[in-house]
This record gives structure tokens, sequence and C-alpha cells, in this order.
């Protein structure tokens, strides 16, 4: 008898570590919300975009969150701004030529200073950038919330976790042979970014 | 002819300036689209939706003004009826 509580009881903890287990999140976002920004100062206005082509996967480990790795991917052509010239210049081969180079891409590499909290994680994602075929290795700061049996809030009839992933960060065009070193007094050099994105993890 | 063309240029400046007040006298660039906000309940991710919508901006107006300047700028070049004579 003692024998079978033990088993039992070494099954459930067997059975819990499993529960445990690094999850991978789709960020195909089926409402559409997620979405990357960007921000570049020109005169008169600040010229402010959003892409909600957003797809990749990231698996997370709620028990080891330095553990985390990925890749999240915007698609080029969902790059919107407010004014149809404008978006046309941006998509244009002058600036991100969005035929030639369709995606833009996040890979992480490591994770550092990761600090949890509850279900908030807060690190510094070492990973590579690339952006109009240039890749470049980046230092960025992410805040993840790990969201546990929230699929099911956010998509009737499903089970399963989300993982909300925030950042924002900056980037020089000319690093990625955008225009480098051209027409800085209309568009500025730095480009601001931030990164808005659930993903979800199916039970 | 000349006074035509002049009364043309005012009517333009007068148009854009109105228009470019009665749409919320935006002192950005012109927008063919706006972003709509929208935040999701579960994850608090603010997403952007844009929807079709011409809002003039300063280059609006100012296009509007250089139109009328040349329009002005034409009437000058414009020679004066001769006065036959007689009259």
């Amino acid at each position: 008898m003692k024998t079978t509580i033990i088993v039992a009881i070494a099954l459930v903890a067997f059975a819990g570590a499993g529960l445990a287990a690094p999850e991978t999140f789709d960020f195909k976002d089926p409402k559409g919300v997620n979405n990357a920004g960007f921000r570049v100062d020109a005169p008169l206005e600040a010229v402010n975009g959003n892409a909600n082509g957003i797809s990749g996967t990231v698996t997370f480990d709620s028990e080891n969150p330095a553990a985390t790795q990925g890749k999240i991917i915007v698609a080029s052509a969902s790059l919107m701004v407010p004014n149809s010239m404008q978006q046309h210049h941006l998509h244009s081969d002058m600036w991100l030529d969005v035929a030639k180079y369709p995606e833009i891409t996040f890979e992480s590499k490591a994770f550092k200073n990761v600090k949890t909290e509850g279900n908030v994680t807060t690190a510094e994602v070492v990973g590579n950038f690339t952006l109009k075929g240039v890749s470049k290795e980046l230092t960025v700061p992410v805040k993840l919330t790990y969201l546990k049996d929230k699929l099911g809030a956010r998509v009737p009839k499903m089970k399963g976790d989300l993982l909300v992933i925030r950042s924002n960060f900056s980037i020089k065009r000319s690093d990625f042979n955008i225009q480098p070193h051209q027409m800085e007094d209309k568009v500025s050099d730095d480009i601001d970014l931030t990164l808005s994105i659930a993903g979800a993890a199916a039970k | 002819m000349k006074r035509t063309l002049r009364i043309v240029a005012a009517a333009i400046v007068l148009a854009a300036a109105t228009f470019w007040a009665a749409s919320g006298a935006n002192r950005g660039w012109t927008k063919t689209s706006v972003p709509t906000k929208t935040v999701d309940d579960v994850t608090g991710i603010e997403g952007v939706t844009y929807t079709r919508k011409f809002v003039p901006g300063l280059d609006f107006l100012a296009l509007g003004v250089l139109g009328a300047v040349f329009l002005v700028g034409v009437s000058f070049l414009i020679p004066k009826k001769q006065l036959e004579p007689g009259q």
C-alpha cells in the first residue's frame, strides 16, 4: 500500500513536471491585433506606421524564462502609414523594397538579465535583426507576460495559454542600407520600433 | 480675363482653407487613411487598423496657395485690353 502511494505521488509529480515543459507559442494572430509600429522624425510631423502581418513562434518555459527562444517575422508589405504617397515610397525600392525583401525578422540567440515577478518576465534579448536583407546583432529589452489558460478568453472554444511580448527599441536606417546618410533632413536616421504581440499555445 | 483669374485664385485659397479648417485643421501631413486604435481585453495589446478617410494637412493648404499664386502670376502676364480709338 505504501509503495502504491509513493508510486502515485511520483506519477503526479512527473505529470506536473510535464505540464511545466516549454510551450511553443504561435504568433499568427487570428484577431489581427498583433502589431509592430515604427516612428521616424520628419519635418512638419513625425511619420508613424504599423504592420500587422506578424507571424513566428516562440518557445517559452514559465519555469525557466531564460531558455526562451524564437523568431518573429513581420511581413514588410503589411506596413501601413496614413498617407498613401508616403506608403508608396516606403514600399518602393528607394526605401524598404518590400517586393525584394518581403520579411523583417528578429531571431533570438540568448536572454540576459532575466527577472521574473509573478507572470511577468523582463529581460534583454540578444538576437539577429534582419531588415532589407541586412542582418545585425541587437540587444533589445523585452517584457513577457505569461497568461495561463487565457486562450479561451480570446479565442472561444480553444484551450491553452497566451504569451504577450512587448518591446521598444531603436535602430538606424543607415545600418540597414535604407538610404544611408541621405535625406536625413527629411527623414531621421533613427527609427523607433515597438512590438506588441500575443502568441497562443493551444492544448 | 485678368479679373476672372484673380477671382478664381481667391476662390481656390478660400475653398482650400475652408475645407482644411472644416476637416479638423490638421497641422501635419495630408492623410488618406486614419488609424483607429482598439485594445484587446485579454492581452491589453493596442491594435491599429486603418480606415480610408481624406484629412487635408498643411501640404494641401500650401498646394492651394501655390495654385492661387500661379493664377495671379499668370494674370499679370495677360496684356491690358487695348482701348479702341475713340473710346
